[in-house]
């Protein structure tokens, strides 16, 4: 890993160069873990994080160490074990990662670490092919209730966002969602392939991964999974169109069991006064992600009630017994 | 303005001296990360994405784009000198490419498979400037029922690869299968073969295994076997240039590997290996000295080495066209483009026409470094072949094990690799063929994942794989390729 080294190398010295005075809420080193392999989604969170901590001088040093594998649950366990008692390192994580705790039986949870805050996240959209005879979600969430087994939905791997909104679009549409005909994909790629040539009856996946499609009329969006008309996205909500459902494909940032209350307090404020920078605004907005900003205890709160969410949904669509 | 106006404008930009620059800059990268096995092109792209916040978009992407061609190039070396692949799409280049190395042919082996690259990535990327529309509609046709009879396809070029004891080959091929199981089931998300380690959930490494079987297997095996202090020398025999016969017995496996390649590239569960596959079967079944395979035919090397770069070239047709990535390495190609608030798809070429353009033109050129940058070093790769075998055998112990424990610094996977390796050393001794483990591994899960997505959307009818007109050409290929060689045997000389 010369390269990565050597790249950080390089931030690290141009952070140094152009930073005048540390504040005196700076910590000396803090470590990103990305349970991911380079480039994904959490990935990119977390070289986001560790360029504006460094930047704005909230850390003196900050390293980026990617554990992949499991739905980020290798990373997980590894954080858990490794990390405890460490007031200087982060785990970036998400939704994702709970319902992977659940599906394969991680004998570590997100219940075994502190949170801290949760940062950005995505809204799902629900597709189909434009020569699709469906027009609105009313028409899918029907056909859905005639004959649920014939409405099959490409999307991501098992037990992910993806499936997880087809379980709960299902449930509220009054079908029987123990018989959800879900066809999961590896890689957006060949789920977009398979919806563009017809060969499930609808898709779902994160907005920007098909914004060209959908901006270009090759996929119509039969709706969005955010509680509120999304700035610039012309599709309606799911709830504007009586699917009670609401998804945010968030992520976050959680640190390790047993630290300190002054540990706690110490990343505290340093993601809220990253949150707080201009340069991670610029990261949201160079990057198209929300801003779910949600700190501390609400944040805390928050992760328990997804998670009773997500394992209801898996139980009641049979991934989880 | 046609496709070629387009393109000679592209060209202007394109031969400027900087961007010249970082074209020879990403096919230099590409070579050097190709020969070492395991990190790949996708990989190194991924820590480059933050360099986009510092180049301009039509610089990134010449370096991005001969960075990947440029890995297919450097992982044919090794493959070939040391039967250690670098990348997935050069394990079968190591079967026939070995045995001519170790022949004392290595020099016109690497010479065809630097020059096979050339003329299938040039090919490639014509078809890539002409083609595209017709290649996208055939990327979509394709679904699982498509897909699972493609997997079947592939599998009967199995059959080239068994060798002399079928009962052996196709013990090795239920090796290779019983490989692909382990992990997280696509379809349920279910653990199966994981034996509780955590590592396990994701599957094994393509690489790794390759890696393993091939270069570390091969290590144990010459150790168990000769007496290490009687140094020999492999000598370089005959030309360090391909012969006349060898031209000859080249141009058509380059010209059938690059009509393989291409379209595997832009399916989405294509990838660079299986045209690979097709591309040794058919040589084996079409040459004229079948028997010549598996003592180092040229036509093994030639074809497959053609079918990869030109599986390359097709997976940017769905890429800049469709905006659907159909490999990791386009995956994370798709994530640039986005840093730039780009998004490849229909628009890309109106909208950004002019860096389209310059990057397939410097596609072009950088094919062209790369033949200048491959062919002179052949005289000093074959080199490598003069260290002794002790001292050769261990440097490809500790270039395997660096490469592959570079990749996710994972202690774990050393053990697999060592673990692999020494059931391919156990291969070796009792005779059985490693080729069909990889198939195996390699079409087992996307067989299986495809056969129930086809059976998961039909609500359990099979006969999609017959009402569908592609599945049913393509089964009935199959059928054809396992039954013509036993009604149809050609003259043997």
């Amino acid at each position: 890993m010369k390269k990565r080294n050597f790249l950080l190398t390089l931030t690290a010295a141009f952070a140094g160069a152009t930073m005048l005075a540390i504040p005196a809420l700076a910590m000396d080193n803090l470590t990103i873990i990305a349970p991911a392999k380079p480039g994904g989604g959490w990935d990119q969170t977390a070289r986001s994080i560790a360029e504006v901590m460094q930047g704005a001088g909230l850390a003196k040093a900050v390293t980026v160490e990617n554990v992949a594998g499991a739905g980020g649950t290798v990373g997980l366990a590894q954080f858990a074990d490794k990390n405890k008692g460490d007031g200087s390192a982060l785990l970036v994580n998400g939704l994702v990662m709970v319902g992977a705790v659940l599906t394969n039986q991680s004998p570590v949870s997100l219940a075994d670490t502190t949170p801290i805050a949760r940062l950005t996240g995505e809204y799902e959209v629900i597709v189909v092919p434009a020569a699709s005879p469906l027009k609105t979600l009313g028409d899918l969430a029907a056909a859905m209730k005639t004959d649920i087994g014939k409405v099959s939905v490409g999307g991501g791997s098992a037990g992910g966002t993806d499936h997880i909104l087809a379980g709960l679009v299902a449930q509220a549409a009054g079908a029987d969602a123990t018989k959800l005909n879900y066809v999961p994909f590896s890689g957006g790629g060949e789920a977009l392939a398979a919806i563009l040539g017809g060969h499930v009856t609808a898709g779902i996946s994160g907005y920007g991964e098909w914004e060209g499609q959908i901006k270009s009329g090759e996929l119509r969006a039969l709706g969005i999974s955010s509680g509120a008309k999304v700035e610039g996205v012309d599709i309606p909500t799911l709830k504007e169109q009586g699917i009670e459902v609401e998804l945010a494909n968030w992520r976050s940032v959680v640190a390790a069991p047993g630290i300190s209350d002054d540990q706690k307090k110490a990343l505290l404020d340093a993601v809220d006064a990253m949150h707080k920078s201009d340069a991670w605004k610029k990261v949201l907005a160079d990057k198209k992600w929300l801003d779910l900003y949600m700190a501390g205890d609400d944040f805390g709160t928050f992760l328990k009630a997804e998670n009773d969410r997500v394992t209801a949904t898996l139980k009641t669509i049979g991934l989880v017994q | 303005m046609s496709a070629l106006e387009q393109l000679l404008g592209g060209f202007a930009t394109a031969l400027t001296l900087q961007n010249l620059g970082w074209s020879l800059l990403g096919v230099s990268l590409g070579t050097f990360i190709g020969i070492l096995p395991g990190i790949g092109p996708a990989l190194t792209i991924a820590l480059l994405l933050p360099i986009t916040g510092y180049l301009d978009p039509t610089a990134a992407f010449i370096m991005f784009g001969g960075l990947y061609y440029g890995a297919m190039y450097g992982s044919s070396t090794t493959s070939i000198l040391l039967n250690t692949p670098g990348e997935s799409g050069s394990i079968i280049t190591a079967i026939e490419g070995n045995l001519m190395a170790r022949s004392g042919r290595g020099a016109p082996a690497l010479a065809t498979a630097a020059i096979g690259s050339f003329v299938a990535g040039t090919i490639g990327t014509l078809l890539l400037t002409f083609c595209a529309p017709l290649v996208v509609k055939l990327a979509i046709a394709f679904g699982p029922a498509e897909y699972f009879a493609l997997m079947i396809l592939a599998f009967t070029t199995a059959s080239a690869m068994l060798g002399s004891h079928i009962y052996k080959g196709l013990t090795a091929l239920a090796i290779g299968i019983a490989m692909g199981l382990i992990g997280i089931d696509e379809l349920t998300g279910q653990a199966r073969l994981a034996f509780g380690y955590p590592q396990l959930l994701d599957g094994v490494d393509l690489v790794v295994v390759a890696v393993g079987l091939f270069a570390v297997g091969e290590a144990m095996h010459v150790a168990s076997r000769r007496d290490l202090r009687e140094v020999t020398v492999e000598t370089v025999k005959g030309s360090l240039w391909m012969s006349r016969e060898d031209w000859r017995r080249s141009w058509k496996p380059w010209l059938r590997g690059t009509a393989l390649g291409f379209p595997f590239g832009a399916l989405p569960a294509g990838g660079t290996e299986i045209p690979t596959f097709l591309s040794y079967f058919f040589e084996k079944k079409l040459s004229k000295r079948p028997r010549e395979f598996g003592t180092g035919a040229i036509e093994g090397v030639a074809g497959p080495e053609a079918a990869n770069n030109s599986a390359v070239a097709g997976v940017l047709v769905p890429l800049l066209s469709l905006g659907l990535p159909t490999s990791a390495t386009a995956a994370i190609l798709l994530v640039a483009f986005q840093q730039y608030g780009l998004q490849p798809g229909p628009q890309l070429f109106e909208a950004s026409g002019p860096l389209v353009w310059t990057l397939i033109a410097s596609l072009f050129i950088g094919n062209a470094m790369l033949l200048v940058l491959n062919l002179p070093l052949v005289g000093v790769w074959v080199k490598l072949l003069s260290i002794p075998q002790p001292l050769l055998y261990g440097g490809i112990l500790v270039f395997s094990t660096l490469g592959v424990y570079s990749v996710n610094r994972s202690a774990f996977d050393l053990g697999l690799l060592f673990i692999t390796g020494f059931i391919g050393y156990l291969m070796r001794r009792f005779e059985f063929p490693v080729a069909p483990c990889i198939i195996g591994l390699i079409l087992g899960p996307l067989a299986e994942q495809n056969l129930r997505r086809a059976l998961s959307i039909s609500q359990g009818d099979w006969s999609v794989f017959v009402t569908h007109p592609i599945a049913l050409i393509l089964f009935i290929l199959a059928a054809t390729m396992l039954v013509l060689p036993v009604l149809w045997r050609p003259k043997v000389n």
